[in-house]
């Protein structure tokens, strides 16, 4: 009974705060510092048709820098937590149903392309490293679940995923060394705005950003696909 | 996407719930398309719909497996 009332008193205290909040609610109608900076100087600093991305990569490409490396270290934690008991016998799966491997067939290489193309045209439309690299990830999944019997070759794996890292790194002390801070995409020609080798080093970068994501996401899956057992 | 929600919270079976769950970013990658932002959309849509639900799936198989 106390408890009951604990639970309806604290509902009522919610509502009242996000009434409150609802009600004096007024919704901005320009800009506010640092965001108008990025929108009115962004494309003609940077050259870059979205401007999303000359925010995530270049202004606050250090977080990008954390969050991809948030992400290795899941994928590293996946596969020590389940290397311990990695399956012991060859053990053969169900194999999946007709209509699924017809049309993975059809599927993966598409998907593949697609992923490919939204990370290297980051920079002109929606998109990016981290929206390409799960896709190509997910196009893993589809294959991982048409054909259970693939294994996917970890050495290579996790030698894209390397290369990628350290490219990325290399990329952003350029920008160092060459214009104006860790990750300054003004180390190449900025080009014509709105073509495909424009924005100078955001191409560059949003590869190795995708290529990483992908191969993170997919040694997750194959890790967790490997240590599966018969039904 | 609310009733989706519910049923992901409260259902007793624990796939139905990992597929409602999935439902519910498919609704919210509309919603942010709608809201203009195609970025977070695709993300949404392909991390959150997609491979969290067969991440959630295998992880699901493991466990049960482990218990019985």
């Amino acid at each position: 009974m106390f408890k009951r009332l604990f639970i309806f008193v604290l509902l009522l205290g919610l509502g009242y705060i996000f009434f409150s909040l609802v009600e004096n609610y007024q919704g901005k109608t320009e800009l506010s510092g640092i965001g108008r900076y990025y929108a009115e100087r962004g494309a003609d600093e940077l050259g870059s048709a979205n401007l999303v991305t000359s925010v995530v990569v270049t202004y606050r490409g250090l977080d990008t820098l954390g969050e991809v490396s948030i992400l290795f270290l899941t994928a590293l934690i996946i596969g020590f937590v389940l290397s311990g008991k990695a399956a012991p016998e060859k053990h053969k799966f169900n194999p999946a149903s007709e209509i699924l491997t017809t049309a993975s067939k059809m599927m993966i290489p598409i998907v593949f392309m697609f992923g490919v193309y939204v990370f290297i045209n980051g920079h002109l439309s929606p998109g990016g490293g981290f929206q390409g690299g799960a896709i190509i990830a997910s196009g893993v999944a589809l294959l991982l679940l048409a054909q259970p019997d693939k294994k996917i070759n970890h050495t290579l794996i996790s030698f894209i995923e390397s290369i990628s890292g350290i490219g990325f790194v290399i990329v952003g002390i350029l920008g160092i060394l060459l214009a104006g801070g860790f990750l300054d995409n003004r180390i190449m020609e900025l080009g014509t705005f709105g073509h495909i080798l424009s924005a100078g080093s955001i191409p560059i970068i949003y590869i190795f950003v995708g290529l990483k994501v992908g191969s993170e996401l997919t040694s997750i899956l194959s890790n967790l696909q490997e240590t599966q057992t018969q039904e | 996407m609310i009733l989706m929600a519910l049923v992901a919270v409260h259902h007793r079976s624990l796939k139905v719930a990992i597929i409602a769950s999935g439902i519910v970013s498919l609704f919210s990658s509309i919603l942010f398309l709608l809201l203009a932002a195609p970025d977070v959309a695709m993300t949404e849509a392909a991390i959150g719909s997609g491979l969290t639900t067969i991440i959630f799936f295998y992880v699901l198989n493991k466990i049960q497996k482990s218990n019985v």
